[in-house]
């Protein structure tokens, strides 16, 4: 304040207006200095002018009741640290759409830069003309002139005109393809007017029937396509599936609709009402059953379970076509036709209901206590059912009675039951068999020795299995073996040490070869001599008794020596005659692991040598290469040669060419995102079919451009 | 003659060559005329059958409507399969399946090599289509024994290039002789006892040079090419060239009785008669190895060309099986109660055969180093030799038998030809890729037609009979090139490809050997000198006592504190034990 007094400019002096406890020496006002400026001072005309928002006003009165103060500003290194890291993830992720590049580099075979050079030779005429442009005046004529006449341009193989042609037919050929859409037409129409006239019949027992038909045929077309057209039999396996699935999500037949429930009050008097639940809960059963595979170890327990499940259950699926993966997997139950059924079964069942309405609103009061008994019933008849199924599939069928019109529920299960029969059927054969083996399990037992010869008694226990149901010759049968057995495992006491005796390998006798002629030089008195000569000159030296010395020796040498470390004399009495103690020697007495057995242990009449060939050691891989895990992994991936005396000249070729090829004198560009003339550019080489595949990844896309 | 029927295969020379590609030009429009018309011969013939007329009509206009017409197609799409059998010859080792679980570079690593692997099998399968020739065999009427066939017969039944492979040299002068071929069958060399040595073009009856050395020669042997030969003399082993001139006299090698040549790692191995074993590079002309056996005069002597291990014989019945590499044999293994006489390894390395004082026959098979079978020849045999189509002969006095299918399981019974010669057989030894035996005996050297001896494709690269010298020259170049080190040398071949997988103490060891001093040494402790009187000799003592047994320091504090951690643990279980044992059975009723 003071400083400005020198300057020129003299400001002007302010009149004190109020009174005031302070006084400033530069006539400022200096009302309520030390006490902290609020904001409502500031800003306290605010409430009271008109003009300002409500908006405004009520952030300033929040403003002026929040308590909470700035935080103070990071210091400089921090903020720079956060800087940084944020700057990091930036590039970061700029960076890292390269990645798939660089991987696919990685990962190339071979590498030739310049990337993306076009290949040498002549080129293809279409090539040429495909990047060519109209300029001159004479050109833009003659290329009108070949628009006109719709000759080609680009590609010069055919024109539209020769394309028709060739794709014209000749009258002959015409005249065949007439007559035959004649007769598509001519059918199409018989069948149109067929169908019309079948739509018009009102009478429910024929449209009955025609379903029933239509389930007998699609059953036998399902099974046909699982030969023929697998994909389509699995896409009907679906519908089924997702019936079955729709079924057990939704109340449907499971009494538990208007209609169901005054049936149910009905169903103590009126026999076809019970009757008519039952079938309810049936046709439930049926739609969400899943047929289940036993595994092996269940088989046991699902034996004795058998007698209420059908039978082609246990089956595994009559594999028509083994190369059709699907037919290996478990078939569910439903047929898509069920599903269709079902839905006019609901409609049916819903006229009912409209007409027994009535009647359950009188008995509605006893319907919990009907409700229990209606639990214990349909098990009960479920049973029955699934026996009848069973008998069913081992007799023909036999059919239905005629029923009476409200129960088309019942086609459904009727649907079920051939469905089953069908199956049952093709594996009758070998399902019978198995059949008649669970009734009898004595009989199976039988069965299985005639096929099998032998049984294999583990223990005694077995054994007595066994008795219990075959006679007794059996038994001696099967225990043979194992009398076998325990001599066999006896046996090997007795001829514990060398197998086989050296002398015997030697003196074995040998085959005379017999020699057209004799030969003269050695006469028989020579031979006679020479033998005795040779046994002289051996006579003191027993070459085996040698060999066998000079064996042990060696497998002496290798075996590990005790070291004695006992010092007589310490903790106990020492001098002579006396022994240091038996624990002392044990204790002191250090053994080391004895080595691996030698590689001529079973062989007598050899010594192979136990030191190690370290001359080859040195050019050895010593060290497992970085992707392998094991040295089998290694070992076999060096084991083709790739030298031309192994292979043909194209294969070493292909096993040797260099992972980066470079153009002499050629200008390699960085990698770069925009053009794609300095682009990346991959090179994939396929080595089957000996093709190799360009690939230019530009990073904004992330998304392979391929030419080959 | 009429009974005789004899093949001898015909050599061809074999370039190996890529397949042809055609391309197809692209197909105009205006050519599309002709092509129509066109009908694939097969298509004819399977319409001639037919009705004719109906046929055909049918026919074009199912073509018309697939647009067959317009493209060709191949009969025969893809490429052509290969035998199974061809296939499986070529196969090398298992294929890896990449493993469950396994990372993706390691998954590259494996396919990559299996799919090369496997195109590499593929390729040298097409290829063995190129090999065309086959082994002949000699066929005798109904009782009739193919041992009773002449020499002259054969030779006179055969086109006459091929019976002139049968002939006598008359040496008798300076007999028995010693013989060897050289490695592609044209030249061989002979050495007389009494120090004559010849090298002949035998195909061409050429004589390359003939001369007397005017000392004993005990053994003859071609190096790589057919430039330089070996002759072991009466005390020195001298090295000729082809015009006899002497190149070397190796006066390290004495007294030496056999030689064999490993003509893949250029290798000379010499056996003498005071018991050493002996290899010289010829490359470079250096002694690789010399091994003292401790078993006595060696004469017999024979290479495993598999693994180019060096199988010895010895008065002891034993046979001893030699790398240069180690001083002791790889394997030694009792074959005859007598003293082993002669041997030979197939060229596959699988069988070895051996004869002995004790005029026994046996066939070992050398991998598993188990005999297969034996058998009595009346005589015993002096000489053995395996041919290339694994035809064994064996000198038995002066009679040569050749037998057929000895290395099989089952022992032979008779032989598959004989041949009588005039003297005792000194020499034995089959001509490769040419169904010949030359044997050197006491009055020179006969050349014997043996149908079916000889391997009939060979490999232009590595031994071509017909190649011209510059041909020779520049093999000879890659040969040295491609050199297999001596190291390598060790029962199994495959070794160098396999990972060592010795541990770090016994690698650390041998390294120690192998320099002489232990390069991982820790150096002695040196004090600083420092100035000022600070560096007197008690005071460097005194900062040597200071880091002096810093080692067994170390042990020391080591086994000092697994002491104290023992201790400890005993302690606190005696204290649990204790704790239980004050507490009895009524204590759980305790409040």
């Amino acid at each position: 304040a003071i400083s400005s007094m020198g300057s020129r400019k003299r400001k002007k002096q302010n009149e004190r207006s109020e009174a005031s406890v302070q006084v400033s020496e530069f006539f400022v006002n200096a009302e309520g200095t030390g006490e902290k400026v609020n904001l409502s001072d500031l800003l306290g005309t605010v409430e009271k002018t008109s003009g300002a928002s409500n908006k405004t006003k009520k952030q300033l009165r929040n403003l002026q009741s929040s308590k909470e103060t700035l935080e103070l500003p990071l210091n400089k290194q921090q903020t720079e640290k956060i800087q940084r890291g944020i700057a990091y993830e930036k590039t970061a992720a700029e960076v890292s759409c390269w990645r798939n590049i660089i991987l696919q580099n990685q990962k190339a075979e071979q590498m030739v830069f310049p990337l993306n050079q076009e290949s040498p030779g002549p080129k293809r005429v279409e090539q040429v003309v495909a990047g060519w442009k109209v300029q001159t005046p004479l050109e833009q004529e003659i290329f009108r002139l070949l628009h006109i006449n719709s000759q080609p341009v680009d590609d010069p193989v055919l024109t539209p005109v020769e394309e028709q042609s060739l794709k014209a037919m000749s009258l002959e050929e015409a005249k065949i393809r007439r007559a035959e859409l004649q007769k598509a037409r001519a059918l199409q129409s018989y069948y149109e007017a067929k169908a019309k006239r079948e739509k018009k019949i009102k009478s429910k027992k024929y449209h009955k029937v025609q379903r029933k038909a239509k389930c007998k045929d699609f059953l036998k077309q399902f099974d046909e396509m699982v030969k023929t057209n697998p994909e389509g039999a699995l896409e009907e396996l679906k519908k089924m599936e997702l019936s079955r699935m729709e079924e057990r999500m939704s109340l449907k037949h499971q009494n538990s609709g208007k209609w169901a429930k005054s049936k149910a009050i009905m169903a103590k008097y009126d026999d076809s009402a019970r009757k008519a639940m039952q079938e309810q809960l049936q046709m439930n059963k049926d739609l969400t059953q899943k047929i289940v595979v036993p595994s092996d170890d269940e088989h046991e327990s699902n034996e004795e379970g058998l007698e209420t499940i059908p039978d082609f259950v246990n089956d595994s699926e009559p594999v028509i076509d083994s190369v059709n993966p699907w037919m290996r997997g478990q078939l569910t139950h439903e047929e898509p036709e069920v599903s269709c059924v079902t839905t006019e079964d609901v409609q049916t069942a819903e006229e009912e209901n409209e007409e027994e309405e009535l009647v359950g609103e009188f008995e509605r009061k006893r319907k919990l206590r009907q409700a229990d008994e209606e639990d214990l019933i349909p098990t009960e008849e479920e049973r029955k059912r699934a026996e009848d199924v069973v008998e069913v599939s081992d007799k023909e069928e036999e059919d239905d009675d005629d029923d009476d019109e409200e129960e088309e529920e019942e086609d459904v299960s009727e649907f079920n039951t051939l469905f089953r029969l069908m199956r049952s059927e093709k594996t009758l054969e070998g399902s019978n068999q198995t059949r008649e083996g669970l009734n009898t399990p004595g009989q199976e037992d039988e069965e299985g020795l005639l096929n099998e010869g032998q049984i294999r008694v583990r223990n005694i226990e077995d054994l007595e299995v066994l008795g219990e149901f075959v006679d007794p010759q059996p038994i001696a049968e099967p225990s043979l073996p194992r009398t076998a057995a325990v001599e066999a495992t006896s046996e090997p006491p007795y001829k514990k040490k060398r197998e086989i005796d050296l002398k015997e390998v030697l003196t074995k006798e040998a085959k005379a070869v017999k020699v057209p002629f004799l030969p003269t030089v050695v006469d028989e008195e020579e031979r006679d001599e020479q033998i005795s000569i040779i046994k002289e000159a051996f006579a003191g030296d027993d070459v085996i008794s040698d060999f066998i010395k000079d064996k042990s020796k060696l497998e002496a040498a290798g075996r590990p020596e005790v070291v004695d470390l006992t010092l007589p004399g310490w903790g106990e009495w020492g001098g002579v005659g006396l022994k240091p103690s038996r624990w002392k020697r044990k204790r002191f007495r250090i053994k080391t692991a004895p080595p691996p057995p030698r590689q001529d242990q079973k062989l007598p009449d050899v010594i192979i040598s136990e030191n190690r060939n370290a001359s080859v050691a040195s050019h050895q891989v010593s060290q497992l290469p970085f992707p392998f895990q094991n040295t089998a992994q290694f070992e076999s991936s060096i084991r083709t040669p790739i030298g031309p005396t192994w292979n043909t000249q194209s294969v070493v070729k292909n096993m040797t060419k260099p992972k980066v090829i470079t153009k002499m004198g050629a200008i390699i560009e960085p990698m770069c995102s925009g053009n794609q003339q300095g682009a990346i550019t991959h090179a994939n080489t396929n080595i089957k079919n000996n093709s190799t595949v360009y690939t230019w990844i530009p990073p904004a896309t992330a998304k392979n451009i391929v030419f080959v | 003659m009429d009974s005789l029927i004899c093949y001898l295969p015909k050599k061809v020379n074999i370039y190996e060559f890529d397949w042809l590609f055609l391309t197809q030009p692209p197909k105009r429009y205006w050519e599309e005329t002709e092509n129509t018309d066109q009908r694939r011969p097969e298509e004819e013939q399977g319409t001639a059958v037919q009705n004719q007329n109906k046929s055909t009509v049918k026919e074009r206009s199912l073509k018309r409507k697939n647009g067959e017409n317009l493209e060709k197609k191949d009969p025969f799409p893809g490429e052509a399969p290969i035998p199974h059998k061809q296939l499986q010859k070529f196969q090398r080792g298992e294929k890896y399946k990449v493993p469950a679980g396994a990372r993706r570079r390691l998954k590259e690593a494996i396919i990559s090599s299996e799919a090369m692997s496997e195109l590499a099998q593929k390729q040298a399968a097409r290829y063995d289509l190129l090999l065309p020739e086959d082994a002949g065999f000699l066929e005798g009427d109904e009782d009739e024994d193919t041992n009773t066939i002449s020499q002259d017969d054969i030779a006179d039944a055969v086109d006459i290039t091929s019976g002139s492979k049968y002939f006598n040299l008359h040496l008798s002068q300076f007999g028995p002789y010693r013989l060897d071929y050289g490695r592609t069958g044209r030249h061989l060399l002979v050495g007389g006892k009494k120090g004559h040595v010849a090298c002949i073009d035998w195909q061409s009856k050429d004589l390359m040079c003939e001369m007397n050395v005017m000392e004993t020669v005990n053994d003859v042997k071609w190096l790589h090419t057919e430039a330089m030969f070996a002759v072991a003399q009466k005390r020195w082993l001298y090295i000729y060239d082809s015009k006899g001139l002497e190149l070397h006299c190796v006066k390290k090698f004495n007294d030496v009785l056999r030689m064999q040549f490993l003509p893949y790692h250029f290798l000379l191995a010499t056996a003498s008669a005071t018991g050493f074993l002996q290899y010289l590079d010829v490359s470079v002309g250096k002694e690789i190895a010399a091994v003292c056996t401790k078993m006595g005069r060696l004469d017999v002597m024979s290479q495993n060309p598999h693994n180019a291990v060096i199988h010895l014989g010895h008065p002891n019945g034993t046979v001893s099986l030699w790398s240069p590499n180690q001083k002791e044999p790889l394997v030694k293994m009792l074959c005859h109660r007598g003293a082993v006489r002669s041997l030979t390894v197939d060229k596959t390395g699988t069988y070895m055969v051996t004869s002995g004082l004790d005029r026994k026959l046996k066939v070992y098979d050398i991998r598993a180093f188990k005999p297969l079978h034996s058998c009595f020849l009346p005589a015993g045999a002096s000489c053995l030799s395996l041919s290339q189509g694994g035809l064994l002969s064996a000198a038995t006095g002066d009679i040569v038998q050749v037998y057929q299918n000895v290395l099989g399981s089952s022992p032979v019974s008779k032989p598959y030809m004989a041949h009588r010669l005039r003297g005792q057989i000194w020499g034995l030894a089959y001509c490769p890729f040419e169904d010949v035996l030359g044997i050197g005996h006491g009055e020179g050297f006969t050349s014997m037609i043996v149908p079916g001896a000889g391997e009939p494709n060979f490999d232009a690269l590595d031994t071509n009979p017909f190649r011209s010298s510059k041909q020779r020259q520049e093999w000879e170049v890659k040969a040295l090139l491609e050199k297999v080190q001596p190291e390598l040398i060790g029962l199994d071949p495959g070794q160098l490809s396999k990972v060592d997988q010795a541990s770090f103490e016994q690698r650390h060891k041998e390294q120690v050997e192998a320099l002489g001093f232990d390069p991982l040494a820790k150096d002695k402790f040196k004090p600083k000198t420092k100035k000022k009187g600070r560096s007197s000799a008690g005071a460097i003592e005194k900062r040597k006592r200071k880091v002096a047994h810093e080692d067994q320091r170390d042990e020391i504090r080591q086994t000092v504190q697994e002491r104290t951690e023992r201790d400890k643990e005993q302690k606190e279980k005696s204290n649990e034990k204790k704790k239980l044992g004050n507490k009895s059975t009524l204590d759980r009723f305790r409040k």
